[in-house]
């Protein structure tokens, strides 16, 4: 790579290595695992603290699907009697070895969570939340009704631990260190490629899909991981207490996980103990509640509806949302390099080349047989009056609308029929009119998701590099030492060049912009053109859709003009805005 | 051949009531863009102030109409604590909060009554009559007439009057709507009113079929939700046809394949759907607009 060669190095933004920073962690985690094995517990402290840390990895789960990735799963329950049923029927009737039923929980809890998912994740958030409950209702019956295999409503007992754990307090030790090492991976999973993607699903699905994320993968992965660490738990669970029943897994169970996940924090593994601890907890203080039916479920479903409306994000949220914002402003961005832009290039003249491009939307024919070509290097620019198909033919390109008919070839690849992410990783890079940021991330982190583009070259191996890319492109539109902030403290026209910079840190072939200047005032208007010569003097192919004809007929050598759908002329610049049609369809015929 | 009629008259007879309950979802889920998780345990607490009227010795048609009164001022509650205070979050929180109030309502009404199942006798003294080689249940047969007379009645409702165009006019464009001058707080507060009357009149009228229990708010709310999946989600047809198709699937299973697994069928049918048809019979796929 020629260009890195001479790229001046950014200073290392983590200075020391991963391991000696988590030390501390590591070292209270051990502490625990030291009482937990050590201190002299009586007999019900020790089944409320094998409870708490059983529930507390199968609420991990939710925290990975519901608080990254924004998926609903109302069955955690379910993939947690999964996990119990493995290890119970496995050491109980098959006198199976403990690991490998414990295995063999994790496995089909994966299988379940990734069938599951693959089927539904498709759609939206309500069918979710429905098919959830009734794969739950289908388990419960299955449990309940196939006895021969389940023992039905008497349950499993005899479920049996592994050799070396035999005594309760070794095996709660045991249980302790497996919710250390897993809080401790979904604690990081936020900082990974695959967390990333979680969060800017959650945060916008859409822009998501431009920015090379494979937003359906991502979900199933989000859901299998949560089916998994549920399973996980449920065989410790069938460990630790040796009986197990349908009862224990019903839907009533799935929304008490529900419910310790959102009091603590749906958003990170120490909200899911937090909550998990005090739900354990509360009950058994309000043990006297229990001697009327109901009455302690009715406040349960009391507390659900006053989290929600009164602390959004659980306990730990409302705590760690203060330190964030503390840190955004005391924590200085690292100093970052120039960006270097080399669009890829598989060596043709025409880097877009559209023909017959058709979009119908029923009878209405948005977009109707257009013709675009890019030459590389050039900006092009789409214009036409409102109405006349310029977005509708943005979103096509980009593939949020499939084509009617016609053929998209980008820089020698067809990719007429790929899905967002596909054209994303085959060089397309995008900007919305309506800007589309992940809300709930810094500016760094925005950016580091387009940085993060399958096949982008300019960026070299590990977190590192990504940051320094993102920092170079964030520099590039001049926000660098702001790149710590939250989204939401940008003003409009910064977030338009944040979103120009998640473009840009992914080093597209040919970058799409919808309307740029939309919403801009002048100042800014004269900066975002600053800023798109200075794009295009890299070489990068730029198409830009815009009303501003100021805008367009300085920074654009090549315009397309669209109306009702149709091309109505296309050729250099000031031709363009000359010719008669083109008059016409702005001003009106005579 | 008889036996295949007699399942078809209790299936349309139990899926009427799966379609009722479907109304009310598909209602809220227009107007408000949430799906009300809430919505079977309108059903079960009409059919518990039913019971409780019936046995403290109020006539039929009274305790009926204390029922629904009941159920409207629930209908003004619920808006109010739960749907309100959230109306401009994103549809997850709004989602969690009803689950939470169906479990408020369900254990609430288990601490005051206990946990024994209760039975309510059915509004006609005559069990039924024999038509030919069918037993029409009289329950059942008032079941399907109050289906068929509410959905001519919905149709008149919203097509023909101003307020039920003013309330289509709300779920359609909620800004539009209150530019011309349409309150749509109050719109949304007629919805759950309205929708709690449906859901409290299909409890009272399953109560004399089934037992009044604790559970039969959420049995019948999941099946209904599947039906609204199965007929196309927000729609109003295909909510009424999904709950018949259940209704019937639902009959047929349990006779010819298996009683303990008669609640599987709904939701075997309804992946089934999502999986292969998830815009429903009647839906329309929608994108999402960038």
């Amino acid at each position: 790579m020629s260009a890195s060669d001479n790229m001046i190095p950014a200073p290392a933004v983590r200075s020391k290595p991963l391991i000696i920073r988590h030390l501390p962690y590591f070292i209270g985690a051990a502490v625990l695992v030291a009482l937990a094995a050590g201190m002299q517990f009586d007999g019900y402290i020790l089944n409320i603290l094998l409870q708490a840390t059983t529930f507390s990895i199968a609420v991990f789960g939710l925290s990975v699907v519901l608080g990254l990735c924004g998926q609903i799963n109302l069955a955690q329950a379910a993939f947690f009697g999964f996990g119990a049923y493995a290890v119970g029927l496995g050491t109980a009737d098959l006198h199976l070895n403990f690991w490998l039923c414990l295995v063999g929980a994790c496995a089909i809890t994966l299988v379940a969570g990734a069938f599951l998912g693959m089927s539904t994740l498709r759609l939206g958030g309500h069918y979710l939340a429905m098919v959830t409950i009734s794969f739950q209702q289908i388990v419960t019956l299955v449990m309940i009704n196939a006895v021969g295999v389940t023992h039905g409503p008497d349950g499993v007992a005899n479920i049996r631990r592994p050799e070396l754990f035999q005594s309760s307090q070794s095996y709660l030790a045991f249980c302790v260190a497996m919710l250390a090492i897993v809080g401790y991976l979904v604690w990081h999973l936020p900082d990974t490629k695959l967390g990333r993607a979680m969060r800017a699903v959650r945060d916008n699905e859409l822009a998501a899909g431009v920015n090379g994320i494979d937003v359906f993968r991502t979900k199933v992965s989000a859901f299998a991981v949560c089916a998994v660490l549920g399973g996980l738990a449920g065989g410790l669970f069938a460990g630790g207490f040796a009986y197990v029943s349908p009862d224990q897994f019903s839907f009533a169970e799935s929304i008490q996980f529900l419910t310790m996940s959102l009091l603590g924090g749906v958003a990170s593994p120490i909200g899911s103990v937090i909550g998990t601890g005090l739900l354990i907890l509360i009950p058994e203080w309000l043990r006297f509640l229990k001697s009327v039916p109901g009455l302690y479920l009715a406040i349960y479903g009391l507390s659900v509806i006053l989290i929600i409306r009164f602390m959004p994000d659980g306990i730990w949220g409302f705590v760690s949302d203060a330190f964030t914002r503390w840190r955004a402003h005391t924590k200085a961005p690292p100093v970052a390099g120039a960006l270097h832009l080399k669009p890829a290039t598989a060596g043709g003249d025409i880097v877009l080349e559209v023909t017959g491009l058709s979009k119908h939307f029923g009878g209405l024919k948005a977009v109707d047989g257009v013709d675009i070509a890019v030459k590389r290097g050039s900006v092009h620019a789409l214009i036409g009056p409102n109405g006349s198909g310029k977005t509708t033919t943005l979103n096509v390109l980009s593939g949020l609308y499939k084509a009617t008919s016609g053929k998209i070839v980008l820089d020698g690849t067809d990719i007429t029929s790929m899905a967002p992410h596909q054209r994303t990783a085959a060089g397309l890079g995008r900007t919305f009119q309506n800007i589309r940021l992940f809300r709930s991330m810094t500016a760094l982190e925005n950016v580091e998701i387009g940085a993060e583009r399958p096949s982008n070259t300019m960026i070299g191996k590990g977190d590192d590099a990504l940051t320094e890319r993102a920092m170079e492109a964030l520099t590039f539109v001049g926000l660098g030492n702001r790149a710590n902030e939250l989204i939401s403290s940008f003003s409009y026209g910064h977030q338009r060049l944040i979103e120009i910079a998640r473009a840009l840190a992914s080093n597209p072939t040919l970058l799409l912009l919808d309307e740029p200047a939309a919403g801009l005032n002048s100042t800014e208007k004269l900066e975002l053109h600053e800023l798109l010569k200075r794009i295009a003097a890299q070489g990068l192919t730029i198409l830009i859709i815009d009303h501003d004809m100021t805008l367009v007929s300085e920074a654009a050598q090549h315009i397309t003009v669209l109306n009702f759908g149709r091309r109505i002329a296309d050729g250099e610049s000031m031709a363009v805005l000359r010719h008669p049609d083109v008059v016409s369809a702005y001003l009106g015929s005579e | 051949m008889d036996l295949i009629l007699q399942l078809l008259f209790t299936g349309i007879g139990i899926g009427a009531v799966y379609a009722l309950v479907a109304l009310g979802f598909v209602l809220i889920f227009r107007a408000t863009n949430v799906v009300n998780f809430a919505q079977g345990e309108f059903s079960m607490v009409a059919a518990y102030l039913m019971v409780v009227c019936v046995e403290f010795g109020l006539p039929y048609w009274l305790s009926f109409v204390i029922a629904l009164a009941g159920m409207a001022l629930l209908g003004v509650i619920f808006n109010l604590g739960v749907y309100y205070p959230l109306r401009h979050r994103t549809y997850l929180p709004v989602i969690i909060a009803t689950i939470g109030a169906s479990i408020l309502l369900s254990n609430t009404v288990l601490a005051i009554y206990g946990p024994q199942p209760q039975v309510l006798q059915g509004w006609f003294d005559t069990p039924g009559i024999q038509l030919g080689p069918v037993y029409l249940d009289s329950q059942y047969l008032l079941i399907i007439g109050v289906t068929i007379l509410l959905v001519l009645f919905n149709f008149w409702f919203f097509e023909k009057t101003l307020l039920g165009k003013k309330l289509q006019a709300t779920s359609q464009d909620k800004e539009m709507a209150s530019l011309l001058g349409i309150s749509v707080s109050t719109m949304i507060m007629i919805t759950f009113i309205y929708s709690a009357v449906l859901g409290g009149l299909a409890g009272i009228l399953v109560a004399p079929v089934l037992f009044v229990s604790i559970q039969m708010g959420s049995t019948i709310a999941l099946k209904a939700f599947a039906a609204t999946i199965i007929g196309g989600f927000g729609d109003v047809a295909g909510a009424i046809v999904g709950g018949l198709a259940l209704g019937v699937i639902e009959t047929f299973g349990a006779a010819y394949i298996s009683v303990p697994y008669k609640d599987g069928f709904a939701f075997l049918v309804l992946i089934a759907f999502l999986v292969f048809r998830p815009q429903g019979i009647f839906g329309e796929r929608v994108a999402e607009k960038a």
